[in-house]
């Protein structure tokens, strides 16, 4: 509560906490390296067939969109903000797409599939930039602002397509989740590229110090000339073209795209990971490796207990408490 | 952006109060008119039925907001309110055999449980309220669902269990009587009781409140166990009022929870707020989806259910943004 997301207006601005100099941006990935090794230890140890082939695909295809959800939610969280309807926004994606490729304008189905591909992530993108405004221009709380859309974005999802499933066999749209080259799932290559891309974007670019500055010290960043309202756009717009291209993999993995499930749970999911990788979620430092790992250490957990015959209701619980249990330690390092 | 960088001074403390009262006058108009606008327009509007129905179905909504008041009056926030809820309403129906009150204490307890749970979290481990009530969010769902089994849970109708949601005295329905019984000490609590005052101080300034000596943390473990509380006896009400336990149920009740605090001129930055305003809004929100749904009977417009969360949205989306140019005062991000 005295982190700031509930700093009332009328309090006196209070002096800016000061960043410990040599650590700043520089995060500690032994924690997280330390549990995701324990936990693949274990599984090879108490898991049956679990170092297989199809084992490894199938969990890094599960993995494959938190983590790219979750790096969309890293750059917004280094900026001290939040994305709540990230989720939303696969769904919107999601509903989208078939809409395109099983009606494709022109009568052409490869212009429908290309369509398919680019308007909907486009369509996500452009629901993010609306959050970015919210947040920018009407200096509404990110918590808040994308609270809306987690709520009314399922909903224009679901208005979109008359609450009906749509379900499809589109074999070119499908390469998304479902295809293979050299064995190797084309969404855990899409997955690894946005990784490297957004690392490099975080340590070597002008935008990626700009982020994190916005998240460390806002004022200060305005006053050393930082464009902080396009900064924050930038984030929630990125953040929203990711979510599209999730909700992409998710339909065509599933070869129908249903308003109601698509994305659900995906903003605890991508903060969770985000969190458990050792990014703060007070903004001010980020790293991109670091979700990635964070996303693989739930997603062993989930498996380890789904093997175990754990329900799935149960392992709920287990998450909720692994997000907690993370953004708690995240706030002892401090 | 010159706006947003000016300290904050008493100008702008006076002009916060200014707005919230404006607020508060300008939602009894606009229900009023509302209201207005039903009665002239359609011929059943008034009748009893219309309006029992329509206080009977807000009066989950409105129990959720007075908790979700208190919360947001201390500059948190509960995102957890519909899945408890639902958890609640699964609890009442796997305990109605053994009647109404055995049902009732059961689940409201087992609810509050889970507030405490959120209150203890953010106030000893210091953990942003969204993210540990978001974290609830689905805990709450994933407990409901394992206690039911994955699928909604019949309620008892031979043990007095749905006397609560369906019996009427007067002819009207227990639970509307409940709603205003509970907004009226929720007042009265607010403003006339140490712990009110304590609410409206810490929302006001943690630190300073603290500093003053003013018990922080219990006084926010207090207020999130009664949003839990509430949220429970709002599962109640939806088991007892439908005849079942519902674990899928309560999706975005934050939300209409939400705007309808902050319609009634509740800063979401805390410290300044009413109650009597929170159940003006949820009325307000009532009665704009009873004006659509006679709308929709008529023809005038065809409003699918999944129109529903999208004005919801667009509703709190307008009042925010609404209240943050009246205020013109920066809420830190």
């Amino acid at each position: 509560m005295s982190e700031g997301t509930t700093t009332p207006p009328l309090r006196p601005p209070a002096p800016a906490p000061a960043q410990p100099g040599p650590r700043r941006g520089h995060i500690p990935l032994f924690g997280p390296l330390l549990a995701l090794l324990a936990l693949l230890l274990f599984n090879i140890f108490f898991t049956p067939n679990f170092l297989t082939a199809q084992t490894l695909n199938v969990n890094l295809t599960q993995v494959a969109t938190t983590v790219i959800v979750g790096v969309g939610m890293t750059l917004v969280i280094a900026t001290a903000g939040i994305d709540l309807s990230v989720g939303a926004l696969m769904a919107i994606a999601g509903a989208l797409a078939p809409m395109l490729f099983l009606n494709p304008p022109l009568g052409s189905p490869g212009l429908g599939v290309a369509l398919a591909f680019v308007l909907p992530v486009l369509a996500a993108g452009a629901f993010g930039l609306f959050n970015g405004m919210l947040v920018t221009r009407f200096m509404i709380q990110p918590f808040i602002a994308t609270l809306v859309l987690f709520i009314a974005g399922r909903g224009i999802a679901q208005v979109l397509t008359n609450g009906q499933l749509q379900t499809f066999s589109n074999k070119s749209f499908q390469v998304i989740g479902l295809g293979r080259p050299f064995g190797i799932p084309v969404q855990v290559i899409l997955m690894l590229v946005v990784v490297a891309l957004f690392t490099w974007v975080m340590a070597r670019t002008v935008f990626g110090r700009q982020i994190l500055a916005v998240g460390g010290n806002e004022r200060a960043a305005r006053l050393s000339g930082v464009p902080v309202n396009r900064v924050k756009l930038a984030v929630y717009g990125i953040s929203g073209l990711l979510s599209g291209i999730a909700g992409l993999i998710v339909i065509s993995i599933n070869s129908s795209s249903d308003a109601n499930q698509v994305g659900l749970n995906m903003e605890l999911d991508a903060i969770a990971a985000v969190a458990v990788g050792g990014t703060a979620l007070t903004g001010g430092r980020a790293t991109i490796v670091g979700t990635l790992l964070g996303a693989l250490i739930i997603q062993l957990i989930r498996y380890s207990l789904l093997a175990r015959g754990v329900p799935d209701a149960a392992a709920l619980v287990v998450k909720a408490g692994i997000i907690l249990l993370a953004v708690y330690v995240q706030r002892q390092r401090r | 952006m010159s706006l947003a960088q000016s300290p904050p001074t008493g100008t702008s403390v006076r002009n916060a109060r200014m707005v919230s009262a404006l607020q508060r006058y300008g939602v009894l108009i606009a229900l009023g008119l509302l209201i207005l606008f039903g009665t002239l327009r359609y011929e059943n509007f008034l009748s009893p039925y219309n309006v029992t129905t329509v206080l009977a179905y807000n009066s989950m909504f409105g129990l959720i907001a007075l908790g979700m008041a208190f919360v947001i009056i201390t500059g948190g926030i509960d995102l957890s309110v519909g899945s408890v809820a639902a958890f609640a309403s699964v609890v009442a129906a796997l305990l109605s055999p053994h009647g109404l009150w055995v049902a009732l204490i059961g689940a409201v307890g087992a609810a509050a449980l889970l507030g405490l749970i959120n209150g203890a979290i953010i106030a000893y481990l210091k953990i942003l309220p969204f993210i540990t009530t978001l974290a609830m969010l689905l805990a709450a769902r994933g407990l409901a669902l394992m206690l039911s089994g994955n699928q909604s849970v019949s309620a008892d109708y031979d043990h007095g269990f749905t006397t609560l949601g369906q019996g009427t005295i007067f002819g009207v329905p227990y639970i509307a009587v409940l709603l205003f019984v509970a907004f009226a000490i929720g007042a009265v609590v607010l403003r006339y009781t140490r712990f009110g005052r304590r609410v409206l101080a810490i929302g006001g300034n943690e630190e300073a409140s603290r500093l003053m000596g003013l018990p922080v943390e219990r006084t926010l473990l207090s207020v999130y166990t009664l949003s839990g509380a509430l949220a429970g006896l709002a599962g109640v009400i939806l088991a007892s009022q439908f005849g079942a336990g519902q674990p899928t149920e309560g999706l975005g009740w934050e939300l209409t929870a939400i705007a309808a605090v902050v319609v009634g001129g509740t800063l979401l930055t805390g410290g300044m707020g009413s109650i009597g305003s929170t159940l003006v809004g949820v009325l307000l929100l009532g009665v704009i989806f009873n004006v659509l749904n006679f709308e929709n009977g008529r023809g005038t417009i065809s409003l699918t259910v999944y129109w529903q969360s999208v004005i919801r949205g667009a509703f709190l989306l307008l009042v925010v943004i609404l209240q943050n140019r009246l205020t013109r005062s920066r809420t830190a991000p």
